[in-house]
């Protein structure tokens, strides 16, 4: 072989061994917003471009297990600068912190991390509906849309009316912004008129949603996932639980 | 009054301001292990020195957050350094990284992050586990431990082999360390002979279990707390039933 040749295999193979043929991240999930919808967010609005390898069938799975990839047995798993990260906020504080949505100190990293633990624990009840049983539905959307409108919302309604900025936290884009952004609009797809009592909500809203990052990943064909339909759901179940 | 008795006065205004007369931190938990927990021995590790504030009865979270003193209404909440934290990841984040138990760079921490979430998750299952129902319990604790022996622990003996030093990550004390610690000994509560199956876990814990600030925490009179006694749970479930 030419040496030319045996440089380009040389790096195809640090390439694979660093985890990827292109250098981008790779994410592993199933075709669907689930645990991994908040890390797609904070890389679209950081701006990193990335790849996605779906699992479709149980043997998907066992495949990734199998291969020692997956630490906990479990995704979502991130292939990034030589690792294969797992467990969501893991990977989320990662990608936070090496593009700088993390805040500029200890206090405001405080304030960027309670913001967000409320919002996960929104998101779980937004992301556990689908799968429930059709007769356990309606309590738990009550209960949602309750703890949304009662428990979450009004609280970053407070932070953004107290400093009157534009940001929640340090006057600068952090992925509390980000994760807000992406719950607002989730729980505008339940209930078309949640934000009557959140003026503020809904000009972040606007605001958010017009930054060039941002506004790229809500256009119609980004790596954005729509909720879950039934098909999913089917799934998910097999993936999972069977 | 005297010059001095205004500045003493300036002094405990002061103080009162940032939260507590002593500058402790201050713990407003009920008290029992739950979601604290891990905050306690965080601290402990820290070597800091903290204080507790109990709840007893539902009047007592009703007026906390009556007072505007929990972000989302809930509990765990500590006041330290002019802040009330709430959420159990920011407020060990926030520890964590003021007394440097959160490795030295991004990469340290990402692995740190992986670990803590795994046992975050295996910590859940041990901590619910009283208050399920009775007719849940033998099939949780079935599960329990089958995902310590099988998920979790497994792991960390093999991080432990693969780079033979004494701690987790970056050869040097770290959350990771102190929060394995703390769940090999709540599942040893339960099954005492579940480290039969990892020499490198029982040395690790008699080597964490010996540095001087967790010596001190496992000593009887410590503010480590016992396990919740199922008779316990009423008056639990009280404080916290809507």
């Amino acid at each position: 072989m030419a040496a030319g040749d045996c440089t380009a295999i040389a790096e195809i193979l640090r390439n694979q061994a660093r985890g990827t043929m292109s250098g981008k991240p790779k994410l592993h999930y199933f075709n669907g917003r689930g645990r991994m919808e908040t890390i797609r967010w904070l890389l679209a609005a950081a701006g990193v471009e990335f790849e996605e390898s779906f699992l479709e069938k149980k043997e998907d799975l066992t495949k990734l297990q199998n291969d020692g990839s997956l630490l906990f047995q479990q995704v979502p798993m991130v292939e990034i600068d030589g690792m294969k990260l797992v467990q969501t906020r893991a990977i989320a504080n990662y990608i936070s912190t090496k593009y700088n949505l993390y805040g500029k100190d200890l206090k405001e990293r405080a304030l960027i991390d309670m913001y967000v633990e409320g919002l996960f624990d929104l998101n779980d009840l937004l992301m556990t509906h689908e799968i429930l049983p059709a007769d356990k539905k309606d309590q738990h959307f009550a209960n949602m849309m309750d703890k949304a409108e009662n428990r979450y919302l009004p609280v970053f309604e407070k932070v953004l009316k107290d400093h009157g900025k534009d940001f929640l936290v340090g006057n600068q884009l952090s992925r509390a912004d980000v994760q807000l952004l992406e719950i607002l609009i989730m729980a505008e797809e339940f209930k078309p008129d949640i934000f009557a009592k959140f003026p503020l909500l809904q000009s972040f809203k606007a605001k958010l949603g017009n930054i060039p990052t941002i506004k790229k990943f809500l256009q119609p064909g980004s790596q954005r996932k729509p909720p879950s339909d039934e098909k999913v759901v089917d799934q998910v179940m097999k993936i999972f639980y069977s």
